[in-house]
C-alpha cells in the first residue's frame, strides 16, 4: 500500500520534473558554464575562466545598462504608492461601479506589452506626438522623450508604472479587504478621522501586501525588456540611456552571437536579483507587521 | 451616509489617463498616414478601415494570429494537466524526497528566464526545431509557478476525501481525476487565464527562436512590423489592436476569475 503510493507519487510528478530538468535546471548549469567560455570562430566553446566577468566590469555598455536598470527599478518602486491610492479609493465603503473602474485600470495589464510599446512610441514622438503637443499648448517645450538618452529611462518608467498600476491595485485591494472592519469601528469610536485611520490602521496592516508588491515589482523591473525593445529602435540615439540589462543580454547573445559574454550578463542579473531580494527580506523585519 | 463623490472624481481622473492611450490608438488606427502626423493633432478618425486590411496584406498577420492561438492553447492545456498532476502529488501523496524535490521547484521559480534562454536555444537548434511552433510550445508546457499555485488549492481540501475514495478502492490517478480536480476548478481557471495572458503576449523567447515571419507569434510579428513600417502608425496600430484585442475581450468576460487568481497569488503566494 505504502510503496504503491510512492510509485504513484513519482509517476505523477515525473512529467513536470523531467520538463523542469530539461528546460530549467540544466539550462541554469549550462548558462553558468557558458559564462566561463568564449564562442570559437568555427563554433564550439573555449574555456576562458573569469575573462567574461572582468570584461563586463570594464564594459561601459554594461555599467550603463546596470545603472539604467537600477534607476528604472527605483522609479517603478516610486510608482507603487499610486496603486495603494487607487486600491484605497476602490475600497471606499458604498462605492458604486467598482467593476467598471477595475476594468479600466486593469486594461494596460492585459494588453500585449509589444502593443503598449508601439502606442507610447507614438505618444512620445518629439515632433507630432500628442504628449508634446499637449505640453506645447500650455507653453512647455517637451523633450524628445524617446530620442534623448537623458530622458529615455524616465519615459520608459512612466509607461512601466502606467501598465502596472492595475495589477498592483488588485493585489492591494485584496489586502485591504482582508483588514477586519472592527479596527475601523473602534478607531471611529475613539474619534480618529479618516486620514488618521488610513495612516494608523490601513498602512500598517497592509504592509505584508506592500512587501509582496515591492518584491515582485523590483524583480520584474530588473528584467524589463519588451517595452525597451518596442519603444526604442536598435539604432536609437537614446539607447545608451535606455539599454537595460536584459536588452544588453539580448544584443550580445542573439544579435552579436557572443554566447559566453551574454551568459555572464545573465549570471550577473541573477546575482543582482538574489542580493536585492535578500536585502528586501532582511529589511522587512523592520517595517512589515504580520498580524 | 458617507459621501463617495471625492473618490469618484479621483478615480475618473485616473481612468482618463489610463484610457487616453487606448483611445488615441483607436483613432489613429483609422486615420490616413498624413492625418496621423499632423500638427496640431487630428482628433477625429477618417474611418480608413483599409488600414486593417493593409496590415494583413503586408505581413502574414493571419498566419501569426493562428500561430499565437495554437501556441497559447497548447501551452495552457499542457500547463493545466502537468501542473495539476504534480501539484496533486505534492499536496496529497507521501513519498520520500517530496520536500527536497519541491524545494528544487521553488528554487527554479526564483531564477529569471534569461538564465534559460541560451541553452534552450541550443536545445532547439540540436533538435532542428528553430522556426517551428513546437519550439515555442515545448518550454512553456512546464512551470514551477503553476505547480506551486495549484498545490495551494489542493492543500485546502479535507483529507477525508482521499481516505473515503481510497476505501472505495480508487487509485491515486482516479482520486486526482474524479475527486480532486473538480474541486480545484477555481485554481485551474486562474492558472489557465494567467497562462493564456502570458503566452499570448510573451516576446523575448519567440523573438529569438523563430525569425521566419510565417512561424512568428503576434508579439514578435508586431516587432517586425515596426521594423517594416517605422512611423506608419495607422498600420502599426491596426496590427496592435488585432494582436491585443482577443486577450482584452477574454479579460472583460472572465474578469472576476482572473482578478481572484491574481489576488490569490498575493495572499497565499
Amino acid at each position: 500500500m505504502k510503496s504503491r503510493e510512492r510509485l504513484w507519487g513519482y509517476a505523477l510528478i515525473a512529467p513536470m520534473a523531467l520538463g523542469l530538468a530539461v528546460f530549467y535546471v540544466w539550462p541554469i548549469a549550462q548558462t553558468l558554464y557558458l559564462s566561463f567560455t568564449e564562442s570559437g570562430v568555427f563554433g564550439g566553446q573555449t574555456w576562458v575562466g573569469l575573462d567574461n566577468y572582468t570584461a563586463l566590469a570594464a564594459d561601459e555598455e554594461m555599467t550603463g545598462a546596470l545603472g539604467n536598470t537600477l534607476l528604472y527599478a527605483a522609479l517603478m518602486l516610486a510608482g507603487v504608492p499610486l496603486s495603494i491610492v487607487v486600491a484605497a479609493l476602490l475600497n471606499v465603503r458604498g462605492l458604486r461601479g467598482l467593476g467598471f473602474y477595475r476594468t479600466i485600470y486593469f486594461l494596460p495589464v492585459v494588453t500585449m506589452p509589444a502593443a503598449v510599446g508601439l502606442t507610447w512610441r507614438y505618444l512620445y514622438n518629439g515632433d507630432f506626438g500628442p504628449i508634446n503637443q499637449l505640453l506645447a499648448a500650455v507653453g512647455i517645450d517637451g523633450p524628445y522623450w524617446v530620442a534623448d538618452p537623458d530622458v529615455a529611462i524616465y519615459a520608459l518608467a512612466l509607461v512601466g508604472v502606467w501598465s502596472s498600476i492595475g495589477y498592483n491595485a488588485v493585489l492591494f485591494l485584496a489586502g485591504l479587504q482582508g483588514i477586519p472592519r472592527h479596527y475601523y469601528e473602534a478607531a471611529e469610536i475613539d474619534g480618529a478621522g479618516r486620514l488618521r485611520q488610513f495612516f494608523r490602521i490601513t498602512l500598517p496592516l497592509l504592509t505584508p501586501t506592500t512587501f509582496f508588491v515591492i518584491v515582485i515589482t523590483m524583480i520584474n523591473a530588473l528584467q524589463v525588456f519588451d517595452l525597451v525593445y518596442l519603444i526604442f529602435d536598435l539604432k536609437s540615439p537614446a539607447l545608451p540611456g535606455a539599454r537595460t540589462i536584459v536588452y544588453f543580454f539580448f544584443e550580445q547573445g542573439f544579435l552579436k552571437n557572443q554566447r559566453g559574454y551574454a551568459a555572464a550578463i545573465a549570471v550577473v542579473l541573477l546575482g543582482l536579483i538574489l542580493v536585492l531580494t535578500a536585502i528586501q527580506f532582511r529589511l522587512q523585519k523592520r517595517w512589515v507587521h504580520y498580524a | 451616509m458617507r459621501r463617495t463623490w471625492p473618490a469618484h472624481v479621483t478615480l475618473i481622473a485616473g481612468a482618463l489617463v489610463m484610457l487616453a492611450p487606448f483611445v488615441w490608438q483607436l483613432i489613429v488606427s483609422l486615420q490616413t498616414l498624413s492625418d496621423s502626423l499632423r500638427v496640431p493633432p487630428v482628433l477625429v478618425p477618417s474611418w480608413r478601415w483599409e488600414n486593417f486590411a493593409d496590415v494583413f496584406k503586408t505581413v502574414p498577420l493571419g498566419r501569426q494570429f493562428l500561430n499565437t492561438v495554437v501556441v497559447t492553447v497548447a501551452i495552457t492545456a499542457g500547463q493545466l494537466l502537468l501542473c495539476s498532476l504534480a501539484a496533486f502529488a505534492f499536496a496529497r501523496l507521501r513519498f520520500p524526497g517530496r520536500g527536497a524535490i519541491f524545494m528544487v521547484f521553488l528554487a527554479v521559480l526564483m531564477v529569471p528566464q534569461e538564465l534559460f534562454l541560451l541553452p534552450r536555444y541550443e536545445i532547439m537548434q540540436g533538435l532542428g526545431w528553430l522556426n517551428t511552433l513546437q519550439a515555442l510550445i515545448a518550454p512553456g508546457l512546464f512551470g514551477a509557478f503553476g505547480t506551486f499555485l495549484l498545490r495551494q488549492f489542493f492543500l485546502t481540501l479535507p483529507t477525508e476525501l482521499d481516505e473515503a475514495a481510497r476505501l472505495d478502492g480508487a487509485n491515486p490517478l482516479q482520486i486526482y481525476w474524479h475527486v480532486m480536480l473538480p474541486l480545484v476548478k477555481p485554481g485551474l481557471l486562474a492558472l489557465g487565464l494567467l497562462s493564456v495572458m502570458w503566452s499570448w503576449s510573451s516576446l523575448l523567447w519567440p523573438l529569438v527562436v523563430n525569425t521566419d515571419p510565417e512561424q512568428m507569434t503576434l508579439a514578435a510579428g508586431l516587432a517586425s512590423l515596426r521594423g517594416q513600417f517605422q512611423t506608419n502608425f495607422p498600420i502599426l496600430f491596426a496590427g496592435s489592436i488585432v494582436a491585443s484585442l482577443p486577450v482584452i475581450v477574454l479579460f472583460v468576460i472572465m474578469q472576476r476569475q482572473l482578478i481572484a487568481g491574481i489576488a490569490f497569488t498575493g495572499t497565499k503566494g
